[in-house]
């Protein structure tokens, strides 16, 4: 058997893929010219799959911070924080990051996939248990599978499904760690964090969130889910990332678990990789001021999400369960939403194709994240475009329903 | 008759079910058909779905949809398989076979 012979279902499907003309996963943006716009194919392209959710990867601010670090302390720091030592930036990040959730520890990951690999895998020990929702991100998954924990999925965004797990669990010794997400990547649907922190509360169990798509979104100073939600102080652990509301890469954890910081040292994922260098650092830092002293711009992103989400809606599209960030547009199979994806990256939009394995459920979807710049005419047009296309493909009924004003 | 005990149970006491149906013995049998209803839409052409069927390799569905149909296989037997547990399973018999066994653990 070759290597790639385990693959041939998989290239078979990217073989489908292909057969439309682009290949979604091997997109080039020849150039980008702004949080909402790039050159792809030549062409002047709206992006509406960018999770650039603040539009902050030009904000003026940020740029400055991170080209004035690079003057300051060179392009990169060439190894990781065990070997070649934190820069003090690296932990001047680190407490801001904590002091923003009221929280006593933090650390800083080179990206928000490492942070929850790291983290959750090291979390969860022999003899402990991991319960984790059935849509979790790719990263979650991939920490069970190098956890020693006992794995066990619950149903999605249900505290009964996980409540029925840790009972079942019974008075086996062993620690309980729930793994939750702040906002769902592919529906934009959030979790309710209230129940199902009351659950854990009943059960003894630790609550981890990843906000990676809730920073800046949710609660009124940004915090997230759990800032909304008010449930903070019963999050043991809140893990996030840099590469979206704070467009750079990057990801963190906070906790006020006073052996916290025993994770620098058993944490491979941490101690293995090299740090963020000091332009991104800066960058974040100051994106992190920003998110806090330009609460509009959550509301300039909800403002948006409303005329996305609702005009789709208005026009019979099947979408995600809520109002998020990230919309995500129900298609029937996996060849219409190539399709859909591909007129709509000819009539100049980008967003993002998932389709199975990779989405919940085996559902197709076209993915699209918001941004606070976006205006309000190019989301208006957004929604006339893909009214367009979804007739052409029979996604919508091809004529209009006549609603004749005054009629009768 | 069994079950129609269970469903008198939760009328009279909402607390004692738990127990009830922990203790409650279930069948092989029962196992064994529940999971080929569940499998019955992924049936292949008209090769029947049998013990020895093999999971992910003789029928069309895909690892996603096993996972979720073992989460409503737990749900219907009151046990938790960990997805390492999962891992190893390719039959229908096997993973009745483990339900049982976790069922009988309680
Ligand atoms: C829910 C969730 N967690 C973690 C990550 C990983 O973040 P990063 O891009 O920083 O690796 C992502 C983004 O891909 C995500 O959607």
């Amino acid at each position: 058997m070759g290597l790639f012979d385990r693959h041939a279902g998989l290239l078979e499907a990217y073989r489908d893929v292909r057969t439309t003309g682009y290949d979604p996963f091997q997109i080039r943006m020849e150039r980008v010219l702004s949080p909402t716009e790039a050159i792809i194919n030549g062409k002047k392209t709206l992006l509406v799959g960018t999770n650039n959710y603040f539009g902050l990867t030009f904000d003026p601010s940020c740029m400055d911070a991170a080209i004035e670090a690079i003057r300051a302390e060179g392009t990169g720091t060439t190894g990781s924080r065990i070997a070649n030592g934190s820069y003090s930036e690296h932990v001047a990040l680190e407490k801001e990051i904590a002091a923003f959730y009221g929280k006593k520890h933090c650390m800083v990951f080179t990206t928000g996939y490492q942070a929850n690999l790291g983290v959750i895998s090291t979390l969860a020990g022999p003899d402990d248990f991991l319960l984790i929702d059935a849509d979790s991100h790719a990263s979650i998954y991939d920490a069970c599978k190098m956890t020693q924990a006992e794995v066990v999925r619950f149903k999605h965004n249900d505290p009964g499904s996980l409540e029925a797990r840790l009972r079942r669990l019974g008075d086996k010794p062993g620690n309980r760690v729930v793994v939750l997400e702040g906002i769902y990547s592919m529906l934009g649907d959030s979790a309710p964090l209230r129940a199902f922190v009351d659950v854990c509360k009943k059960h003894g169990a630790y609550v981890l969130v990843d906000e990676a798509h809730s920073l800046g979104a949710l609660g009124e100073h940004g915090r997230g889910l759990c800032e909304s939600t008010g449930v903070i102080d019963d999050c043991h652990f809140i893990v996030g990332t840099f590469s979206k509301t704070l467009g750079a890469i990057g990801g963190y954890c906070v906790s006020d678990d006073p052996d916290f910081d025993i994770l620098r040292v058993t944490v491979r994922a941490y101690m293995f990789t090299a740090s963020l260098p000091p332009s991104i650092v800066a960058s974040v830092r100051q994106a992190l001021r920003v998110v806090q002293a330009r609460p509009e711009l959550r509301t300039q992103l909800w403002a948006n999400v409303a005329t996305l989400y609702d005009g789709l809606k208005a026009r019979g599209f099947t979408l995600g369960p809520e109002h998020g960030p990230v919309v995500g547009v129900h298609l029937p199979d996996r060849m219409t939403a190539i399709g859909f994806w591909r007129a709509m990256l000819d009539a100049g939009i980008y967003v993002n194709v998932a389709v199975p394995p990779a989405t919940p459920n085996g559902v197709s979807l076209l993915r699209c994240s918001l941004c606070a710049v976006h205006t309000r005419e190019q989301l208006e047009h957004m929604v006339e475009v893909m009214t367009g296309i979804g007739r052409q493909f029979g996604v919508l009924p091809a004529q209009p329903e006549l609603r004749v004003a005054g009629a009768r | 008759m069994l079950v129609s005990a269970t469903h008198e149970m939760t009328v009279a006491n909402d607390g004692m079910i738990e127990t009830f149906t922990r203790t409650r013995e279930i069948s092989r049998a029962e196992v064994i058909r529940e999971i080929c209803h569940h499998l019955a839409p992924y049936q292949n052409g008209d090769q029947p779905i049998v013990g020895d069927t093999v999971i992910a390799k003789d029928l069309t569905i895909d690892s996603l949809a096993i996972m979720d149909m073992v989460m409503e296989l737990e749900d219907r037997f009151d046990v938790s398989i960990p997805m390492s547990v999962i891992a190893e399973i390719h039959t229908v018999n096997e993973l009745a076979d483990t339900i049982l066994d976790l069922s009988a653990r309680g």
